[in-house]
Order: structure tokens, then sequence, then C-alpha cells
């Protein structure tokens, strides 16, 4: 793949991430969110993940990100007035997070042996690879307790969400600090 | 030549994109986003170094990423409903309530 071609991605990906963290609107954020997922799926796609690259576009573009912009129009935000925390924070946030990034890339790009295999474009790949064969063979032997626990994980979740959710009788007085009206 | 450091370059600024998103927003709606956007990041980099090893496992921990992902916006979400039923708001500068 030719670097234009990644350059290209990469702009379009940093651009629509910067539009999720700057855009006033939560609706419009969400939009830009689900524009960098898609962007990461071709990323993984390009790094020969395709099955990630299908569960990426499946789980998060599609029913995660459905949950957030369900969640945004259930809470009914008007106008929504995001009031910018102290500007100078602001800055200084942004300056540091810049400088970060820019750090490691630089040592990244730099000296490239830091990344395992990241000298050429990659090791010779096996035949499948990222496929959905590999991975679950892969996923049900040696990750097989992980795998388990993680659906555990989901049920507690599952139960979690439901219970903290639903409305109870007790939310008909709000909780309040003393001294302060509901 | 494009190889994995070139995607863990940009793995690194999309996760400072997110730090910053964090510590400047004040929806809360809008951090948990910035959130996803770093785990999305770290997901970029295990899919980068897997492709520079040619070993399956880094894709495997991306797969076990996103189904906690799953379970964090479902629980995350059902949190920011039961807070914003109570306070009628979604400023993470009002939620002050644990703070002593």
């Amino acid at each position: 793949m030719s670097e234009l071609v990644f350059y290209l991605l990469a702009a379009i990906t940093v651009l629509c991430a910067l539009g999720v963290i700057t855009r006033p609107n939560p609706v419009h954020s969400a939009l830009f969110l689900v524009m960098t997922l898609f962007m990461l799926a071709v990323f993984y796609i390009i790094l020969e993940a395709h099955l990630v690259a299908a569960l990426q576009i499946i789980v998060y573009a599609g029913a995660v990100m459905v949950l957030f912009l369900f969640v945004i129009t259930l809470l009914n935000l008007k106008g929504d007035p995001d009031e910018p925390a102290h500007p100078l924070l602001r800055i200084v946030a942004y300056a540091v997070a810049a400088t970060l990034a820019a750090g490691v890339a630089i040592v990244l790009m730099g000296d490239a042996g830091v990344v395992p295999g990241g000298a050429g474009a990659g090791a010779v790949l096996a035949e499948g690879f990222g496929g959905t064969r590999a991975l679950a063979r892969i996923l049900f032997t040696d990750y097989l307790v992980a795998f388990e626990l993680t659906s555990v994980l989901l049920l507690v979740a599952v139960v979690g969400a439901v219970v903290l959710a639903q409305r109870e009788p007790v939310a008909e007085a709000p909780l309040t600090e003393t001294g302060e009206d509901a | 030549m494009v190889g994995p450091a070139h995607f863990m370059a940009l793995s690194a600024a999309l996760f400072f994109i997110g730090a910053a998103g964090v510590a400047t927003r004040r929806n809360i709606v809008v951090i948990f986003m910035s959130v996803e956007l770093m785990l999305n990041a770290a997901n970029l980099a295990f899919v980068a170094v897997a492709r520079g090893l040619g070993t399956m496992e880094g894709q495997v921990i991306v797969f076990f990423v996103m189904t906690l992902a799953a379970a964090e916006a479902a629980v995350g979400l059902a949190v920011i409903l039961a807070m914003f039923r109570n306070r009628q708001t979604v400023d993470a500068g009002e939620i002050s309530l644990l703070k002593w």
C-alpha cells in the first residue's frame, strides 16, 4: 500500500476523531465517532484482520453507536449548551495531548525497530491469517477460559444495566445534597 | 513503505485525542465517547502488532476488548440514564455528590 493512501486515510481518521471531541452537539460527536470507527475498520482490513474489521462494523459502528444515539435522544438535551471547560485548561489539555502524540509518533517512526516486526511491512503471514477459522481456533483453545469468563462479564453487564436503568419507586424522591434544592 | 509502526503512530494520535476529549469536555456522554475512542486506539495498536508479528494473539485480545467495550457501554449508559433521572443533568461538573 502506498504511503499516500495511508496518510490520506489517517488524516480523515484524525479529523473525524477531532470532530468527536470538538463538536458542541453530542449527536454530531456520535456521528463523527461512527465515521472514525468505520475508518478503523478500513485499517483493520489493510492489516489483514478481516474478522476483526467485520466485528468492528457490526458490534461497534452498529450496536454500540446505536445505543449511544438512543441514549442521547432519550436524554432529550435541548440545544445542549455544553459549556467548555476553562479555556486555558482546554488549550493546555490540547497542547499536552498533541505533544505526547507527536513524541510517541516520532519515536515509532524514527526507529521502527521498537515495534515488533515493525521494521518492514510486517511478518510473512500464514494462509488464512485474520480469518474466522484462524481466530476461532486460537480463541477456543488457548483462550477458552477467558472466552467463558467473557460470557459471565456480559451477563453481569446485562443484569447491571437493567437494574441501573429501571425506574424504581425510590426515584420519586430524588437524591439531593443537604442544603441544596432538588 | 507503510509498516506496523505507522499504524502504531496513528493509534497514539487517536488515543491522545480521546484523552484530550476526556479532559476538556463536560458533557458526560461525550466523555464516554472519548473513552471509546481511546479503547479503539488500543485496538488498532493490537492489530498492528499482530500484523507485525504474524500471530493471531493480538486479534484475540481485540475481540475481548470489543466485548468489554460493549459491556462498558451498556452499564455506563445505564448509569448516565439513572443519574440524569435523579439530577436532570449530564454536566460532569454538576455531579459532585461523592466529593467531600
